[in-house]
């Protein structure tokens, strides 16, 4: 008997596994990390995974850096929701100092941060698309996602990482160009939208492809610490915006979406509700919104404007002090979390009174949640595999920070 | 039935770990207990199989580093979460630098696998029985654990930064 | 801006007297230095192999962070990179021209694209995407790889974080112009081996 022949007469169960390396540059791997497979024939048996091909050391960054420089950090955890993450921080932090943000301050951060959402759930759900092969999507989702892009640049000047916002409220207000392209977004969304549902929601070919491709029970996902839409496709209702409201969601009217099965269309679907109740949030916010100012009265920490520190004493000693880092920030230590695209996205910050963090931990919901994926592909086939790891929105730049 | 706040949670606490639960705080609202690292298993067990505390759920998993506290330096840091009841928990378990060990708790919850390894990857941490406990996020051939405060930011060995430039 | 954004609405709705217009006025690549003759014209092997090759680079996307949503957008119906010959994109780099390194690249990650690099048949070209790419960006920490040119040569650099398609396509641009321009000697010469040699590529 050959080393390389199974021994079959002995072992009628033996069976010859093959190895398949998927990653870390794959083309359907979104973002760097490596599954090693191990498959009898094209059932995958096993799944072995490596991350941290594009670990920046954030952690180690913050402790380093000012408070207000950390918030470009935030940005490159999940890219293609970088305001979320602005905003967050910029809670986290004034929740630490107890500074009241006006309501205004909050309904102008709601509508950039259900843009944001919108913008992270057309990427997931265009990309589970290609995947498949259905590229028209994604090229019709992009030309949507630019005008999402002039509106966050309008507000900021950058279009992906974008260090919106600052600790105490926007650095400056809607100007008139913004209000006109969100009223030109309220419009062309919906048709952009259903465009693209018509294309993947009822079709044959994709409901074959992702109905059953890598689920997960509820049970499971609750273990495994899922938060977010994959978690909600499960059927568990946790949406961090209900349960503990920020930035006065609680004065918005919206529905959360769940699914059933928890496979890869659930997901789907579920990003694509989201999407609307985001539209819906983003209207409401718009109609209401209260005037006031566009900032909180905390001058140790909110850059006043250019035009008083050149001509005003005070206004340039607060300058001095905020960017020279000598304001004083009480020591403690927060959690504070926001539901960012993919979930849970939860900031721990220990700070002893000095100008940079002394523990600044990012709660990252891909990290968490992308341990569970060798048992939801385990024995699926290759092509549910892919389409399942796209449907879960693992974004490298969490997944590692 | 009383009330589920944190009040609740801490009675039930003394009740059951009076003598592990080293001090109490309620910073920002949710309550913080720093708990003896030897019964950490014991007490997420029980606080998961709590008919009224529910806490399901593990939040987070990170690490830190007091280097000035002798006996006490480095440090796991659990969250965790009862979504039926809206109650967070925070538990601190400190133990020396020479001797940086605590039980695992992947065995309760499964999301702390990886989370337990990016705490060791980080600062030098050992659980016992974590199924895999090796290197995450740094390359398996680092020798040191960069987030202790004592090791510096910046690569050392990189040539093309002028460091007086920069203010370090 | 208002104009501009005036302009790309109208992509949506096809505006037939701005095509009309447009048809008579193309402009024509003006042809490389030659003999013209009737019927027939003579140039120099280079010249017209350097324009074949710049107008069909396939790019390989080493896309890993920020920069690739960029280049998602380049590549998608608003900037379309499609249109400067770059139709297919590889991602086997046996098959690819050009290397767009878009991202950081960790230690970790430098093997890999070190390997990548090398499965590449010559002639190939290097862009480096974003600042992280090009030094390490924001990123000067232990971890990350202070450029990509620590581990194989680059031959354009783009800077931004990340930068706007209009100027991933100009780095693009200018790799097509290094690929017109470039000597059919030039990978056998001694300065690109001593080039490859001090990257310890063989």
């Amino acid at each position: 008997m050959q080393n390389n022949e199974l021994d079959l007469a002995n072992n009628p169960e033996a069976k010859e596994y093959t190895t398949l390396n998927l990653g870390p540059t794959h083309p359907a791997t979104h973002g760097i990390f490596q599954n090693i497979l191990t498959m009898d024939g094209e059932i995958i048996v096993n799944a072995e995974q490596t991350v941290g091909y594009i670990h920046r050391a954030f952690e180690k960054i913050a402790e380093h850096r000012p408070y207000y420089q950390v918030t470009p950090l935030t940005d490159r955890l999940n890219y293609c929701s970088s305001p979320i993450n602005n905003m967050g921080w910029h809670m986290t932090v004034e929740k630490l100092l107890g500074v009241q943000t006006p309501k205004r301050v909050d309904y102008l951060r709601v509508i950039i941060m259900e843009l944001a959402r919108i913008a992270d759930h057309l990427v997931c759900n265009s990309v589970v698309g290609v995947d498949i092969g259905a590229l028209t999507g994604f090229t019709y989702v992009f030309q949507l996602r630019e005008r999402i892009y002039d509106i966050f640049e309008s507000v900021c000047g950058a279009r992906l990482t974008t260090n919106i916002g600052r600790i105490g409220g926007l650095e400056r207000d809607f100007s008139n160009e913004t209000v006109k392209l969100i009223k030109e977004f309220l419009v062309e969304f919906p048709k952009v939208f259903g465009e693209f549902s018509n294309l993947l929601e009822r079709n044959r070919i994709f409901i074959d492809r992702t109905v059953g491709a890598g689920p997960i029970s509820a049970e499971r996902a609750l273990n495994y610490g899922f938060t977010g839409p994959n978690l909600r496709a499960t059927g568990v209702d946790y949406d961090v915006r209900v349960m503990n409201p920020y930035c006065s969601y609680q004065d918005f009217d919206f529905t959360i979406p769940i699914g059933k099965q928890g496979d890869t269309f659930d997901r789907f679907m579920v990003r694509q509700q989201e999407m609307l109740e985001s539209l819906k949030i983003i209207k409401q916010a718009f109609e209401n919104l209260p005037e006031g100012k566009h900032f909180a009265e905390v001058p140790e920490f909110f850059l006043p404007p250019k035009e008083e520190v050149y001509n005003n004493m005070e206004a340039l000693i607060w300058h001095f002090k905020i960017v020279m880092g000598e304001a004083d920030v009480p020591k403690g230590e927060v959690y504070h979390s926001v539901e960012g695209g993919n979930g849970e996205l939860g900031f721990y910050l220990v700070s002893d009174g000095s100008r940079s963090a002394y523990r600044l931990h990012f709660r990252r919901p891909c990290f968490i949640y992308y341990q569970a994926y060798p048992e939801m592909i385990k024995g699926s086939t290759i092509s549910d595999a892919i389409v399942a790891m796209s449907s879960m929105n693992v974004i490298a730049g969490e997944l590692d920070a | 039935m009383a009330d589920i706040n944190n009040g609740y949670l801490l009675q039930q606490l003394q009740g059951r770990f009076e003598a592990d639960i080293i001090s109490a705080d309620e910073p920002y609202g949710m309550l913080t207990i720093e708990f003896n690292k030897n019964k950490i298993v014991e007490l997420l067990s029980y606080l998961y199989d709590h008919n009224q505390l529910q806490m399901q759920f593990l939040t987070d998993v990170c690490g830190i580093h007091y280097p000035d506290n002798a006996g006490k330096e480095l440090g796991v840091i659990y969250h965790l979460h009862s979504l039926q009841n809206n109650l967070r928990l925070r538990i601190k378990c400190f133990m020396p630098n020479d001797a940086p060990e605590i039980d695992t708790v992947s065995s309760v919850f499964a999301s702390a696998n990886w989370q337990e390894r990016e705490t060791f990857d980080f600062y030098g941490i050992h659980f016992t029985g974590h199924p895999d406990l090796r290197r995450i996020l740094n390359v398996d051939e680092m020798d040191y654990f960069p987030l202790r405060k004592e090791y510096p930011l910046e690569d050392q060995t990189r040539t093309d930064k002028d460091d007086t430039y920069f203010g370090r | 801006m208002n104009e501009e954004l005036g302009c790309k609405k109208q992509f949506l709705i096809p505006n037939f007297k701005f095509l009309i217009y447009k048809m008579s006025n193309i402009q024509i690549t003006p042809p490389p230095a030659g003999l013209e003759g009737q019927g027939f014209f003579a140039t120099k092997v280079e010249e017209a192999i350097g324009l074949a090759r710049a107008n069909s680079i396939w790019p390989l996307p080493f896309a890993t962070s920020c920069c690739g949503i960029e280049f998602m957008a380049t590549m998608a119906s608003d900037y379309d990179l499609a249109r400067f010959g770059s139709e297919r994109i590889s991602f086997s780099p046996r098959q690819a021209d050009l290397l767009m390194v878009m991202g950081t690249i960790a230690k970790k990650m430098g093997p890999v694209l070190r390997q990548v690099y090398l499965q590449m048949a010559e002639p190939r070209w290097v862009i480096a995407v974003g600042a992280c790419a090009s030094s390490g960006g924001i990123f000067d920490t232990y971890s990350v790889l202070q450029g990509v040119d620590k581990v194989i040569p680059v031959d354009v650099y783009v800077p931004g974080c990340p930068p706007r398609p209009e100027q991933i396509i100009d780095g693009v641009m200018k790799i097509q112009e290094l690929v017109k321009t470039e000597s059919l000697r030039r990978r056998t010469s001694p300065e690109y081996k001593a080039l490859m040699a001090s990257y310890g590529i063989e």
